[in-house]
């Protein structure tokens, strides 16, 4: 009997000690007593964010995170990666779980309102599409009618396909999956005539096929999917430590600050914009409680936006994305930071 | 002279015949088949449906297991083995992916360098079972402790394990033999001690921790010796708050000063890199370890004939029971942070052991709650009538008769717990069933292998739920005081 | 003499440190602790939540399940469209899961009786099979028999149109009304050439007339076969002579039943394949089958243990005693064994209904749109509203427990022994 009790204070004290004593004050200083950012990413979608044989996390998303530790830690190996679900990624940030959500999460009204989300910018434009057997004979979306879908549950994706096969006047049979890896089987396998998802997934599980010449991706995109980094609502400082550190890459990128050429760069650019960026002039880095060079870490940790994107899901990738909307808008593409200044 | 004989007397035996055997179809395998297999009709069939299934299933089943391939990097390089070797179209296990895999399986994300942490962890738990669960008999304790000593040692030294931890663990698992071989109950100080020690060894940081953890009880046990002599209720209150007083407003700050004067800390492993059978036996044994008690007091609360706590009982353990546990699970990774003080976020992996201790001790509660019941009212009577108390009736008298008649329950709730700790797949963990097959596959290399990992998984839950079922029944007969 | 006074007031003082010491108040000293506690405890964390809502600017109302759900579900009991509400998917759910349930309840209790059975089987060779079944079952996760099952379905199974051409690779078993695909299970539906329309409940949930005349006759017949057997009991109270009425029970039991099938032109309608998929018969989703299928399996192997203990606690000498009474064996064994081995075997084969049922949420790992993969799946999801949905996806299974926890303790209670 006296085991048991003591077990059972066992477990109590084990659950104080694990708690940690409630954190107070903003979520810069917190990170910054952690010496730690929490990070919510993807379970696991190559590309994004999954990890690897030893648990090293890499991707899209990932490299977000890194160069976010990197500005605010000044280094970007400080990061936790919390795995999260469909189900559970806004309450772990809601929560406080997470500092910080790169969760190729869908940047909608309801969620930056009613969830208490604050989207800090968007990272990927993406669209949702539909992945088919090329031996299918479909060349478009509008001849899916009666067919079975593929289609993971607790995503946007639901959504936009029961309105777009409504308003086509088409039905379907969903079939209900739970993540991609299953999704991917169920395609494989031939359960379902159609695997629809954001168009990026799309291609990462295409690329990752024996076959994927056999497969091709309908033209049509029949939503519009701007995936973003969130933070909660309330903070607005770490808002916006988040909101310029994405800035920050795809500015490098436009301004041709590469993670090479940076050290050169701020001894010899004459750029003012640039300048600014990299901290050798105006201090823009105290405006959001941090020090003059953040922005130089931020890039340095994984290089601006564009080399992000090559290293990642870019076309040298198995993943094959073009840029796409995701170009400059001085190429053509949606990406457009706002000036630092 | 036989001639007359013979016509005036007829034939008579003088010597008895030698016994003759059995005829064939009554001996031997013949007759053994007869009567198990082939007794009747209905029997005949029955065996004919029997034999049809097992070669249905090995016919099936054989050659897919027969060319199985142990050593490729990936599925393609697997398939040509196969083909090379078996011819075009032949199929086979690729149980290569076990092979390349085995560590993320075994350890999950745990730091390669540290593999031998949880290795020492897990052989360490068999010295601090040994009097719990192998008390009963010597030569169980010699096999299963020989055993261990040899693998964890063994194991340890080939993940590259300092010298000096090598030497704690043999010193460790010396004593353990010599307590074995001695006096069993020496080892009871390291049981009661091992639940911090393991937490220590598998999350690393600083001993002070685990130190100051265990200083709380120990000072409350104080308080209670002074005053207890004198007003036992107030004593035990008394050191209850000087127990949780002391967790809560010193013993955190006490820890990180003694960090600093003197430094005992080892390499610290965060819970996301907990994953696999790692993940699952440390949220199972955590689970086992702490349902038990509660689920005892929970049995006793229930049977109370204090109405309120009675009630209090029945609400609680009808309310887990009457939920599925991935409904918990829920509540652990998306409530709980909304019951606990805002800002406070704990661990995922505590959480979930919170839950499923708490889910698993609902159930232990009302098995015990059987076997409380199932207890003759004479021993109750008998013990009021010696004059104990409550508590020395039941610690005394009553739990160890209904525990040992729980036996079976408690331990099937236990694997079913241990089985159920692959559900923590659906709140982002690594299980070793799910999560951690679906990060195989989604390495190109290991894309579309569903079978081998299924295998895999399956044959290590079945042995070790196996193992503890057949463990109870021995253990139930041991026990066994009646009916000699 | 010395004359030692043993009498103590009959009523002493109250004193305070009685409530420690006497044992009289000692208990309520004790639950008054208990409940300050307990309050205390509930006051904390309703406190804490109501300041995490504040702090997240979230409220605490069910208002959301009135508002439009947006999402499809494959497998629909009631009609549903996307336009629905929240808490009409939520019921969908339910009653999907309600439909797992039972199904599996079924099916796991026969399997697991005859499973049972089988292991006290005389045949060596049968009796361990069963044994193996049983072990192999019973020790290994549930999930990861849901997961292998899925997998064998989709990954051994053809897609539909393996069923087209000429000469198809696959064909429809079952004298062509069954079609086995990788998507789903096409089985044939029931046709009425007579149609005798539907009653509408309201909230457009439907009950065909004909359901219901099944209904009425099936349980019309249940006791008119009632009505025999006592008729019979009495007669052979009277007279010694138990009339002959397994005809009279088969008439009321099945003649209704056959004339009803005439009268509405009851028939099979069987699955055809148009454009991508079998249409005409009734798809039942892999996720359901396969999800069916291993809850059935997985219970069965512990019902079966559950069973064989029941028949083995049942001691030779009451078989013995009713073979002395001249009884036939299967009369022997529908008034003598069953119903001992019942009393047995009920109350753990409720909590295996009860396991059974909550394990149907695992539904989560085949992507079947239960009351967890509505309610507490896409539905919390798209509203964001976790302690809401949880806390309702809960209390509904709670509910669910305790009704069929409730019913089943009636019937045991029917069947328990009547101790006088």
């Amino acid at each position: 009997m006296k085991k048991s009790v003591f077990l059972g204070t066992v477990a109590a004290a084990t659950m104080i000690a694990g708690m940690g004593l409630a954190q107070e004050g903003s979520t810069l200083a917190q990170v910054k007593e952690r010496d730690e950012l929490n990070c919510g990413v993807n379970t696991g979608l190559v590309g994004f964010a999954a990890p690897d044989a030893s648990g090293n996390w890499t991707g899209f998303d990932v490299a977000y995170c890194r160069a976010l530790a990197a500005a605010v830690l000044g280094d970007p190996n400080k990061v936790r990666f919390v795995p999260t679900t469909g189900q559970t990624r806004f309450t772990a940030l809601s929560s406080g779980e997470v500092d910080v959500l790169a969760r190729n999460s869908t940047w909608t009204f309801s969620r930056d309102t009613d969830l208490a989300l604050d989207f800090v910018g968007v990272n990927y434009y993406d669209g949702q599409g539909f992945m088919v057997r090329k031996d299918l004979g479909v060349t478009s979306a509008k001849e899916l009618d009666g067919a079975t879908i593929c289609i993971q549950t607790g995503t946007t994706t639901e959504l936009n396909l029961a309105d777009y096969f409504r308003a086509n006047n088409m039905s379907y049979t969903p079939v209900n999956i739970d993540s991609n890896a299953e999704g991917e089987q169920q395609y494989m396998a031939g359960a379902c005539d159609a695997y629809t998802t954001d168009a990026s997934g799309l291609a990462a599980t295409r690329a990752a096929f024996a076959d994927p010449e056999n497969h091709i991706i309908l033209p049509e995109i029949i939503s519009k999917e701007p995936l973003g980094p969130a933070v909660r609502h309330g903070d607005n400082n770490w808002g916006d430590i988040a909101r310029w550190t994405l800035n920050a890459l795809i500015a490098a990128e436009e301004y041709g600050v590469t993670s090479r050429n940076i050290e050169e760069l701020v001894r010899s650019s004459n750029n003012p914009e640039v300048q600014r960026l990299l901290g050798v002039s105006d201090e823009l880095g105290a405006m959001i409680g941090l020090d003059a060079e953040w922005a130089r870490r931020a890039i340095l940790a994984n290089g601006n936006y564009g080399e992000i994107f090559a290293a990642n899901i870019g076309e040298q990738t198995p993943i094959g994305l073009a840029r796409g909307l995701n170009a400059q808008w001085t190429q053509g593409g949606l990406l457009y930071a706002q000036p630092f200044r | 002279m036989s001639d007359t004989h013979a016509q005036t007397v007829p034939f008579v035996r003088d010597t008895m015949l030698p016994a003759a055997s059995p005829p064939d179809r009554q001996s031997g395998a013949i007759r053994w088949l007869r009567e198990n297999l082939f007794s009747g009709p209905v029997n005949t069939v029955l065996t004919i449906l029997g034999a049809l299934i097992i070669w249905f299933l090995v016919a099936t089943f054989w050659d897919w297991f027969a060319h199985s391939v142990w050593n490729a990097s990936s599925l393609s390089e697997c398939r040509e083995i196969i083909a090379a070797t078996w011819g075009e179209g032949a199929r086979g296990a690729c149980f290569a992916v076990i092979r390349e895999r085995w560590n993320q399986y075994v350890f999950g994300f745990y730091p390669p360098e540290l593999y031998w942490r949880p290795t020492m962890t897990f052989g360490l738990l068999m010295v601090a079972l040994a009097p719990v669960l192998f008390g009963a008999s010597l030569t169980i304790r010699r096999v299963v402790l020989g055993i261990t000593a040899i693998v964890t040692l063994a194991a340890m030294m080939w993940l590259g394990v300092p010298a000096g931890w090598l030497a704690f663990t043999a010193v460790v698992l010396a004593f353990g033999f010599l307590a074995s071989e001695r006096n069993i109950a020496w080892l009871l100080p390291f049981s009661i001690v091992y639940p911090l020690l393991g937490v220590w060894f598998l999350w690393g940081g600083t001993l002070w921790g685990p130190i100051f953890v265990l200083a709380g009880p120990v000072l409350g046990w104080l308080a209670w010796r002074l005053l207890g002599s004198r007003a036992p209720m107030l004593g035990v209150v008394v050191a209850a708050l000087v127990t949780i007083l002391f967790w809560l407003f010193l013993a955190g700050d006490a820890a990180t000063d003694a960090q600093g004067l003197v430094p005992l800390a080892i390499e610290p492993v965060r819970s996301d890199r907990f994953g696999g059978f790692l993940l699952s036996l440390t949220i199972g044994v955590a689970g086992i370890a702490l349902s038990l008690p509660l689920g005892i007091v929970l049995a006793l609360a229930r049977r109370s004939d204090m109405f309120l706590i009675k009630s209090l009982a029945v609400m609680f353990i009808e309310f887990i029971r009457g939920v599925p546990l991935i409904a918990l699970l829920f509540v652990a990774s998306l409530l709980l942070n909304y019951f606990l003080p805002p800002g406070t976020s704990f661990d995922i992996i505590l959480r979930v052991i919170i839950m499923v201790t708490i889910f698993a001790a609902a159930y232990m509660a009302e098995v015990i709650r059987g076997g409380l019941a199932a207890l003759p009212k004479g021993q109750y009577e008998a013990a009021d009538a010696l004059g104990l108390d409550y508590w020395k009736a039941q610690r005394l008298i009553v739990l160890p008769q209904a525990l040992k008649i729980s036996i079976p329950g408690i331990v099937s709730t236990f694997i079913g717990m241990f089985k159920d700790t692959t559900l923590v797949t659906f709140v982002g963990l690594y299980d070793p069933l799910k999560s951690m097959s679906d990060a195989v596959r989604a390495n190109i290399a290991w894309k579309g292998i569903y079978w081998e990992p299924f295998i895999f998984v399956g044959a290590i839950f079945f042995l070790i739920c196996f193992g503890m079922s057949r463990y109870s029944m021995y253990l139930e007969r041991r026990l066994q005081r009646d009916h000699r | 003499m010395m004359m030692t006074d043993v009498s103590v007031p009959a009523n002493p003082p109250f004193r305070l440190s009685m409530l420690i010491h006497d044992r009289r108040y000692r208990s309520l000293t004790f639950q008054v602790i208990v409940f300050i506690l307990v309050m205390a405890l509930f006051w904390w964390l309703i406190n804490n939540t109501l300041q995490n809502l504040a702090l997240l600017g979230k409220s605490f109302d069910f208002g959301f399940l009135f508002q439009r759900a947006g999402y499809d579900i494959p497998q629909t009991p009631i009609p549903y469209t996307a336009d629905d509400t929240h808490l009409r998917a939520a019921v969908v759910g339910l009653l999907n899961t309600l439909i797992v349930a039972v199904l599996g309840c079924i099916s796991a209790t026969v399997l697991g009786v005859i499973v049972g059975v089988a292991r006290l089987s005389k045949n060596w060779l049968f009796a361990r099979l069963m044994t193996v079944f049983v072990e192999i079952f019973r020790n290994m996760p549930l999930l990861l028999w849901i997961l292998i099952i899925y997998a064998i379905f989709t990954e051994i199974l053809p897609p539909p149109n393996a069923y087209r051409g000429e000469d198809p690779a696959w064909s429809m078993i079952l004298f062509d009304n069954v079609a086995l695909t990788n998507r789903y299970t096409s089985i044939p539906t029931l046709g009425m050439t007579n149609d005798p329309g539907s009653l509408d409940l309201g909230a457009r949930i439907t009950f065909n007339w004909a359901t219901i005349a099944f209904i009425v006759v099936l349980v019309g017949g249940w006791f008119a076969r009632r009505a025999i057997r006592n008729h019979a009991q009495s007669v052979q109270d009277r007279t010694g002579e138990r009339p002959t009425t397994w005809w009279k029970t088969l008439a009321v039991m099945v003649l209704p039943s056959l004339f009803l099938i005439w009268y509405f032109g009851l028939h099979l309608e069987p699955p055809s394949l148009q454009g991508f998929n079998f249409s005409g018969g009734l798809n039942v989703s892999n996720g359901l089958v396969a999800l069916w299928l291993a809850l059935t399996l997985y219970t069965a192997a512990f019902i079966a243990e559950i069973v064989r203990a029941g028949i083995l606690a049942v001691s030779r000498g009451q078989s013995e005693a009713a073979f002395a009474l001249g009884l036939r064996p299967n009369r022997t064994m529908s008034l003598v064994i069953l119903p001992q081995a019942l009393r047995v075997i009920i109350p753990p084969l409720i909590s295996q209904y009860l396991n059974l049922t909550k394990n149907s949420s695992l539904a989560i790992a085949v992507g079947y749109m239960d009351l967890r993969g509505t309610l507490g799946g896409t539905t919390l999801n798209q509203t964001g509203r976790e302690l809401e949905a949880i806390v309702l996806m809960m209390l509904t299974y709670l509910a669910l427990s305790l009704i069929i926890s409730a019913g089943m303790n009636v019937f045991n209670a029917s069947v328990k022994l009547k101790e006088r």
